[in-house]
């Protein structure tokens, strides 16, 4: 399969690839996806005021799924958390020209996002 | 060195030059129908095949008269065991072959068992994929028609162990078939010693034309008699109408002929090449596995998996390099190989494998530069894995939930 160069490029030069420690304060943390199926994506968030002021991943998985969690770090700094909460895996497919066998790469980059995203705030209800 | 690197020759190979040479006059000189008996262009194209059919059939110990041209493995399988059910079905409704087969196999199979009932056991492999006698003997029945288990297996290059195989089915009087299209040209490959009865194999695997191929079939001892799959003009002693693909057999005759002379000279080459490969990655990296068997296994095939590393993502991080990777993510039914899962690999470490097919016309310089490239991606992409950090972090990645979708 012959991959759009918006896919080459993140897989080439990841955006945002490593970790923050998840017991910092307002870190989020989403792990999704399962070894057996091929793919695990870890997306994380840091927060100060409501906004996202950084953002990491480290991703197992396809081209496609490396490329959909870089692109996710890219789009999540500097949303409020409101607004990382809108972002939807459609907005991934259509940016990184993904063909259909490749849609639940995108998928799983919009639930690590809601998985992080449910992570911060979970810390930050239990303050 | 040329770029992009082909190390992909389970899949096919290049055409040897000497290959192309031999077929060239046939397209348009000597373009005569092999069955036209009365005229200088039928004869000359009768003698090329006969020619062909002599080469291809000394390489694998037949007689010409016992080679049926088919356009692939894939028809010679289709044509064994289809004609088989077909010819046989009034001894017996029974046929036995392993889980590991090529697609072509296990899908006839089951295309006999929903279409016409035949009963159809599938054979598990052990952890290194390979059948066994024992469990070849446990599973036939007095209703038992045909054993077909495979030469050499195309993802991890496992070879069986044929001979004793075929001789449960001799003693037992079931007829055997196998698809050699990863072994021959590549190991000595002996219908007679081995007990082969039926026999797939394909040109374009040994360095000859793409969609011509051969069904070995047994002419005495037993003699056996399979059933045409197709009607028309009743060439190829009535098994395979169609008029014959004359300069695809003759190259098919050329490349038999080749390998019959360098065979073993290519393969203690390759295998050097190929244990050289595999030591230089071991030796760079941690948690590399081998996949199918250490010793029993073709000379030119290579198969590891990379812990913690997607095989999709490993490919398109070695875009310069034409492997295969037994990843969901490389298939469109998202399932991991089901070769590798029949030998018990996780389904992690399925995701994790590639596949090195090396080749006549691979060369030293082009192996170095896979191995720096396959350790240098490999490198890059565990810095980017989850897994390769929580194991790192000393989590065991079996005890951990995940969220799968
Ligand atoms: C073991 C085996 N059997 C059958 C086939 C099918 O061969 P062909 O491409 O000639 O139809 C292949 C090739 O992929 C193979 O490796
Ligand atoms: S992670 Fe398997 S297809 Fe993308």
């Amino acid at each position: 399969m012959a991959y759009s160069e918006k896919v080459v490029d993140h897989f080439n030069n990841p955006r945002n690839m490593g970790s923050f420690k998840k017991e910092e304060d307002g870190v989020g943390t989403g792990i999704v996806g399962a070894p057996e199926c091929g793919d695990v994506m870890k997306l994380q968030i840091k927060v100060q005021n409501d906004t996202i002021v950084d953002a990491k991943f480290k991703t197992f998985g396809c081209g496609s799924a490396i490329a959909s969690s870089s692109l996710a770090t890219e789009w999540l700094k500097g949303k409020t958390v409101e607004e990382a909460g809108k972002i939807k895996n459609t907005d991934i497919v259509q940016e990184l020209n993904l063909p259909p066998v490749k849609i639940h790469c995108s998928v799983l980059a919009e639930d690590a996002i809601k998985a992080a995203l449910a992570d911060y705030q979970k810390k930050a209800d239990s303050k | 060195m040329k770029f992009p690197i082909y190390l992909d020759n389970h899949a096919t190979t290049p055409m040897d030059p000497r290959v192309l040479e031999a077929m060239l006059p046939y397209f348009t000189e000597k373009f005569g129908n092999a069955a036209s008996r009365n005229h200088a262009f039928g004869w000359e194209a009768e003698e090329g095949v006969e020619t062909a059919r002599k080469q291809i059939a000394k390489l694998i110990h037949a007689d010409a008269k016992e080679i049926v041209f088919t356009s692939g493995a894939t028809e010679s399988n289709n044509l064994a065991l289809k004609g088989v059910v077909e010819m046989y079905h009034e001894k017996g409704d029974h046929i036995i072959t392993s889980s590991t087969e090529h697609r072509a196999v296990l899908d006839t199979a089951k295309t006999l068992e929903t279409k016409r009932g035949v009963k159809v056991t599938y054979l598990p492999v052990d952890k290194f994929g390979m059948v066994s006698p024992k469990d070849v003997r446990d599973a036939i029945t007095d209703k038992t028609i045909l054993i077909s288990v495979m030469f050499a297996n195309n993802e991890i290059g496992t070879i069986n162990p044929i001979k004793e195989i075929g001789k449960i089915a001799k003693e037992k009087g079931i007829l055997f078939h196998c698809d050699a299209t990863q072994g021959v040209g590549k190991v000595p490959v002996d219908v007679q010693e081995m007990g082969i009865d039926l026999m797939s194999f394909s040109a374009h695997k040994i360095y000859g034309p793409k969609g011509i191929g051969a069904l070995y079939v047994r002419k005495k001892n037993p003699r056996v008699r399979i059933a045409a799959q197709m009607d028309g003009g009743g060439h190829e002693r009535g098994m395979r109408s169609g008029t014959l693909a004359v300069p695809l057999i003759v190259g098919f005759g050329k490349a038999c002929e080749l390998c019959e002379q360098e065979m073993a000279a290519d393969a203690a080459r390759l295998s050097v090449m190929r244990d050289r490969l595999h030591a230089t990655i071991t030796k760079a990296l941690e948690e590399v596995y081998l996949n199918g068997h250490p010793t029993e296994r073709l000379p030119h095939n290579l198969n590891i998996s990379f812990a913690y590393v997607e095989g999709e993502s490993l490919l398109m991080g070695c875009k310069e390099i034409a492997l295969s990777s037994g990843s969901a993510c490389t298939s469109a039914t998202l399932e991991p190989s089901y070769v590798l899962r029949a030998l018990g690999v996780g389904a992690e470490l399925a995701h994790s494998s590639i596949r090195f097919g090396l080749g006549r016309f691979t060369l030293d310089e082009e192996v170095d530069y896979a191995a720096k490239k396959i350790i240098e991606t490999v490198t890059k992409l565990r810095e980017m894995s989850p897994l390769y950090e929580m194991a790192k972090e000393g989590i065991d990645l079996k005890t951990v939930q995940w969220a799968a979708h």
